[in-house]
């Protein structure tokens, strides 16, 4: 059986990223499984701009940007093989893999780096009522077809979810002729990026509906309507408040949900709440030399920062290799009041730097309001927010100092009469 | 002196910015931004808004036969569907490089297309 010191699973922004940096790390014996014809995932059909501002200060778009991190690989000569499945992943790290030149392969890590992204919420997943015709689309699916295949998948079209994808597809269909009647948010806020909601629906007069779901889709063969109606604070639909349009085309941009199916079958324990393994300060699972990074872990909204994880989970993964990361004591972050979760879901201190960043999200939206942050029930920092949103990931950096001595826990929680 | 909120458009981290007018109807000062770029993005969007766009193309002998393509600079927002018609018949043939010149000058705004990628030629069985 071959085996590597690091195989990365995914070639996405998270996979790039970390396996550069276990090879500036010095780590030389690297594999890159990656299932698509291409490097890049996502990236490259994200068409639009506006990646790369935090990494590279320069505005490009999602096929630039995968390109520098592409030329890097191939600059360092790290190993990758596309059109490359794995079928199977165990928690002796020896990983199963189909592609058309090796045919069936079984090789082995020292470490392996979990990043195979995300994949789309589809309309079984939120069970909307109605006939089961063809013209529904998750919004990615669409823009595949059209930004890469180059098919319109529609003339008339409604979204339903305020997700990025959803907004970007919005302006993208109306710059190619399609009309965008309007995009249903079941939630009383966005759950996109504030700049979305400005240059993708404002920009082009594209209503959006906030507490508003579908209720009907029409058409036997092919979408012929919609239906919409107002929910109440529970999301139960009120009477009367219906509204019809006449579409081809639904779009679903209800969420993304990582996707860990081969991390299940190497027993590796996910969070409830970000549906990605449970992470400690390297990115490490609970399955030692398992790391995962990106949006397998928990959904990003920029892949700047998926780029700035995948290299901190290589960097770790490289110090794992080389026997450097240590064994000790943790202790559990824990989401208070108001707060989805943190990542990383454990510390061990001794693994720390001069600081470590959390990343959480808020699990509504806040205005003007105190992130109390406490160890062991003591506090150690308070942050004063104008507004959180759960659409907006916030990140916070601790000094290593402050985090000495914790022994069981450290949590984060929102207060509103603070201010 | 008038007051104007909006969202920064030029990257996602969407600062709330805020402009002050005055009686002539001049952007006096922004305040919310978090770099120089707001300040920019503050004054443009209220005299004459601008938007990059991007958009594909037909290309042929690459691996898809799509071509990404942006505008090397902003463009007026009125003007993002003649752009787009510009778009409409044109094909390539592979390769391209990333930063290759599409259309120069497109619609006469001083700005050009050019490929927002490189694209390989490959032969496809």
């Amino acid at each position: 059986m071959n085996t590597y010191d690091l195989v990365v699973l995914g070639g996405g922004s998270a996979g790039l990223a970390s396996a550069i940096a276990a090879y500036d790390e010095g780590v030389r014996s690297i594999l890159i499984l990656e299932r698509d014809q291409e490097l890049g995932g996502i990236l490259q059909q994200c068409i639009h701009n506006g990646f790369g501002l935090h990494m590279f200060k320069e505005e490009l778009s999602g096929p630039s940007y995968a390109e520098r991190f592409i030329l890097m690989l191939k600059e360092k000569g790290i190993e990758y093989k596309l059109n490359s499945m794995v079928t199977h992943l165990a928690n002796d790290k020896v990983i199963e893999f189909v592609n058309p030149i090796d045919g069936y392969m079984q090789i082995k890590a020292k470490a392996v780096i979990l990043a195979m992204g995300c994949r789309e919420r589809t309309r079984g997943a939120i069970a909307i009522p109605g006939y089961r015709p063809s013209g529904i689309w998750t919004a990615g699916t669409a823009q595949r077809y059209l930004n890469m295949e180059g098919f319109m998948v529609g003339k008339r079209v409604f979204i339903l979810g305020s997700g990025d994808i959803g907004l970007i597809m919005a302006r993208r269909m109306t710059l190619e002729g399609a009309k965008v009647l309007g995009v249903a948010e079941i939630m009383p806020y966005s759950n996109g990026l504030p700049r979305n909601m400005k240059q993708c629906l404002e920009d082009f007069d594209i209503p959006v509906y906030l507490s508003h779901t579908i209720t009907k889709i029409e058409g036997l063969n092919r979408v012929s309507g919609v239906t919409i109606a107002q929910v109440d604070d529970k999301m139960a639909v009120i009477p009367d408040t219906e509204k019809h349009f006449d579409v081809d085309t639904i779009l679903l941009s209800i969420g993304l949900i990582p996707e860990n199916t081969l991390s299940d079958e190497a027993d590796i324990i996910l969070h409830s709440r970000t549906r990605g393994p449970i992470v400690n300060e390297s990115f490490e699972t609970n399955v030692p030399g398992i790391f995962a990074c990106g949006n397998v872990l928990h959904v990003h909204d920029l892949v700047d920062f998926v780029s700035a994880e995948g290299k901190k989970a290589g960097v770790a993964a490289s110090k794992y290799i080389k026997g450097e990361l240590k064994d000790g004591q943790t202790f559990d972050c824990v989401a208070g009041k108001g707060i989805g979760y943190i990542v990383p879901h454990k510390v061990n201190v001794e693994n720390v730097g001069d600081t470590i960043e959390f990343m959480f999200r808020v699990s509504r939206a806040y205005k003007k309001v105190t992130l109390v942050i406490t160890k062991d029930g003591e506090i150690i920092k308070q942050i004063k927010k104008p507004h959180l949103a759960p659409a907006e990931m916030e990140k916070l950096l601790v000094k290593r100092a402050d985090l000495l001595g914790c022994a069981s826990t450290l949590s984060i929680e929102v207060v509103e009469d603070l201010v | 002196m008038t007051t104007k909120e909006m969202v920064c458009i030029v990257c996602p981290i969407g600062c709330n910015l805020k402009a002050e007018l005055n009686d002539q109807n001049e952007v006096v000062s922004v305040t919310g931004n978090t770099c120089a770029r707001g300040d920019v993005y503050a004054r443009k969007e209220l005299t004459n808004p601008t938007r990059m766009l991007t958009s594909t193309i037909k290309i042929k002998g690459a691996i898809y036969d799509r071509l990404p393509v942006i505008t090397s600079s902003d463009i007026p927002k009125g003007k993002l569907f003649d752009v787009m018609q510009a778009l409409l018949n044109l094909e390539v043939e592979a390769p391209v490089q990333n930063k290759d010149i599409i259309i120069k000058n497109v619609c006469d705004l001083g700005v050009d297309i050019i490929a927002s990628r490189t694209m390989e030629k490959v032969n496809k069985e």
